[in-house]
């Protein structure tokens, strides 16, 4: 059945289709949506589930820990500075193996305080043992929430996910989207049947209990390993998922490829914007390829070595920045590349922080950077775009 | 069902000897019984009977961090819910976990009137971490964080705070506050407790001999004192009625608090001053002279 819903509607979804059995939720913008979607779902007898109004987004992690704990299918959402709250919680849930699904509407962290759309909050978690997807539209945000629950509970991996939407971009604004009959989703996941000890009193077990220095490490290595085992199921997901519903999903999805000459990397909303920049380029005869990517954690080295190896320059796009190095997809890009041999330029663009447009003119001027670089010409390693650098310089007294 | 004789709170731990709170606990589950899910705030209690892979647990138990026992056990309740089951959750917390940094998840959690019990176990100080003073620290404690010196002859500077009064004024289904030395009083409450539907919050004094500075032998003749004196009075509040708090114990003949104040190495700087005596004892006078007409045992 088509609808016409917003972003956070495709989240709200996803746990209404998925029988989530508890939602403690926070309001905070641009996610109040999902826990309001959900409260008027609950109202209609629509939906059969707990909904927890709780008091903090801190309370809204660690109460779906409780529940997850207790055995049941759990779903939150929360953005920027509630993620943020969550952080200490956020390793707990992971450290756990429990199998929560969380929406972010993705959004600039503050100071300055700022509402509008970018990585930030979601990045900062990158090390919190979660994994990571990101949304192009509001049909993945749909489709990627139903799918993060199969791939979390499989009993190879028990990991926690999050499911990023664009704030506004995608969380506010309406979209055609395909919502799946019930039954379709039932079959597709399976009845919710938890994989790991619960706080069962017919078989009492201690959870969250204290581990020492010649223990600890091993239940580290259990996670890195179940984040490296991800890799495959995700794969195997994507595809069962392509096989029920007809719509195709890759960790990371390429397009315009072949001969490409520059490629350039994005991640959720900016890659609609990207796609038809790159199809004009490509009218245009400029060799310029497009890879959008939709999973970071786990991060995708192994098809990122394969796709990239022959290309000259990577021009990775992105809408987050770690003071002091530069954005966290370069990092990642450069570090997958630092042992081999075949290996492109790859070149970093900060962009749309704090929800600054992302347009054909902002992408011009990073093709027009990526060239030079492939031009051989010397370009610099971080490419703020779109900011007035004058008046920063001036205030910082270096102008 | 009577659990009395069984024991869910398995012996070998590493709680102190002459600490309160194990006596507390396994108490509280014996009256509880096996159907039973416990959340455990971060603090003494959770590392001194968890230490994986060993535990002290016969009942199903949680642990998330140090703020979030309430929170955490607000969503296992409503997982119960979800699944149709009827049990008792019981959250453990420490001072810190509870009036502290905890106190915005137990608010939320007692708000919203989920049927979980809330145990206070109060040893007046931050003791995991060794001693540091905390909301329910009283006034004139020597802490690591309110050091005795020249210059500040008292300790901690400011009173206790009145958590189980502020827990009922949420409304909240039931309030008391408990003593393990006054065995039956405590024991009366705690199966109250669990008898209601709906956020309970039990207050209990536990001695911690480290932190308190007394010998392991003394602890429940010290909590006896605490009590005696009218320092701890034990009274109850249904559905936040606290016009009605019912006071269930009165002491016929009050024990000056100085007999309380000299068993304990934290107090031992008020003893050379009266006049911090004398203050202490005014303000444990005044409480009985406001409200001890609400004792009606």
């Amino acid at each position: 059945m088509k609808v016409m819903i917003r972003g956070n509607e495709s989240i709200a979804y996803a746990f209404k289709l998925a029988r989530v059995k508890v939602i403690p939720a926070y309001p905070i913008t641009p996610s109040t949506l999902v826990p309001e979607k959900i409260s008027e779902f609950i109202a209609n007898g629509e939906m059969d589930a707990q909904f927890i109004t709780v008091e903090s987004e801190h309370s809204a992690i660690s109460a779906a820990i409780g529940a997850s704990s207790h055995g049941v299918r759990v779903g939150t959402a929360t953005a920027s500075q509630g993620l943020a709250l969550m952080h200490e919680v956020l390793f707990i849930a992971s450290g756990m193996r429990l199998p929560i699904v969380m929406g972010i509407g993705n959004r600039a962290l503050s100071a300055p305080i700022n509402i509008w759309c970018d990585h930030q909050d979601m990045m900062a978690q990158r090390d919190t043992g979660w994994m990571q997807f990101y949304a192009e539209s509001n049909q993945e945000g749909l489709d990627l929430g139903i799918m993060a629950y199969k791939i979390a509970e499989d009993e190879r991996i028990l990991l926690p996910a999050m499911v990023g939407i664009d704030a506004f971009v995608l969380t506010h604004t309406v979209e055609p989207v395909e919502l799946p009959e019930q039954k379709e989703v039932d079959d597709f996941l399976g009845e919710f049947v938890p994989h790991y000890v619960t706080l069962d009193p017919e078989k009492p077990a201690t959870l969250g209990s204290f581990g020492f220095p010649e223990h600890y490490m091993e239940f580290k290595y259990g996670q890195w390993i179940a984040m490296e085992r991800a890799k495959k199921v995700i794969d195997e997901v994507f595809q069962e998922f392509e096989e029920r519903f007809g719509r195709k999903y890759k960790k990371v999805y390429p397009e315009f490829m072949e001969d490409a000459e520059i490629v350039l990397i994005t991640m959720g909303s900016m890659t609609s914007t990207t796609r038809e920049f790159v199809r004009k380029l490509r009218a245009e005869g400029k060799k310029v390829g497009l890879l959008k990517l939709t999973v970071f954690r786990p991060f995708p080295k192994e098809e990122l070595r394969a796709l990239l190896k022959d290309v000259p320059v990577v021009a990775v796009v992105e809408r987050n920045i770690s003071f002091g190095f530069g954005g966290a997809v370069y990092a990642e890009l450069a570090a997958t590349f630092a042992n081999e041999s075949n290996k492109p330029r790859i070149i970093d663009f900060i962009v749309g922080l704090g929800g600054r447009d992302i347009t054909f003119n902002t992408l011009g001027k990073v093709v027009e950077i990526a060239e030079k670089a492939a031009k051989g010409e010397k370009v610099d390693e971080v490419n703020w775009i779109d900011v007035n650098k004058e008046a920063v310089l001036k205030a910082e007294g270096l102008l | 069902m009577n659990y009395e004789k069984e024991e869910f709170f398995a012996p070998g731990h590493g709680m102190c000897a002459g600490c309160a709170a194990p006596i507390i606990v396994r108490w509280i589950l014996k009256l509880a019984g096996p159907n039973t899910i416990v959340v455990n705030a971060t603090g003494c209690l959770e590392v001194a009977t968890t230490a994986y892979p060993r535990t002290s647990w016969r009942v199903p138990w949680l642990h998330v961090a140090f703020e979030n026992a309430a929170a955490a056990a607000s969503g296992i309740e409503a997982a119960a819910k979800a699944k149709g089951e009827k049990l008792n959750i019981i959250a453990f917390g420490g001072d810190g976990g509870t009036a502290d940094i905890g106190f915005q998840a137990l608010s939320g959690m007692v708000e919203r009137g989920h049927n979980v019990l809330y145990v206070l176990y109060d040893n007046e100080a931050y003791m995991n971490t060794g001693i540091q003073r905390s909301g329910a620290t009283p006034w004139g404690a020597w802490t690591t964080t309110s050091k005795v010196g020249n210059a500040n002859p008292i300790g901690k500077l400011e009173p206790k705070k009145p958590v189980a009064r502020i827990i009922a004024a949420h409304n909240a289904k039931y309030v008391a506050t408990a003593n393990p030395a006054f065995f039956q009083d405590f024991k009366k409450k705690v199966q109250k407790a669990l008898s209601y539907e709906g956020a309970k919050f039990l207050h209990v004094i536990s001695s911690c001999t480290t932190g308190w500075r007394h010998d392991p032998s003394k602890t429940v003749e010290i909590m006896k004192l605490a009590t005696e004196t009218g320092l701890f009075p034990l009274w109850e509040v249904v559905d936040g009625d606290l016009e009605n708090m019912r006071i269930t114990y009165k002491p016929k003949k009050f024990k000056p608090i100085e007999e309380y104040l000299k068993t304990q190495g934290r107090f031992r700087h008020l003893l050379k001053n009266p006049e911090y005596v004398k203050k202490i004892q005014e303000q444990i006078d005044a409480w009985w002279a406001k409200y001890g007409h609400h004792y009606n045992p």
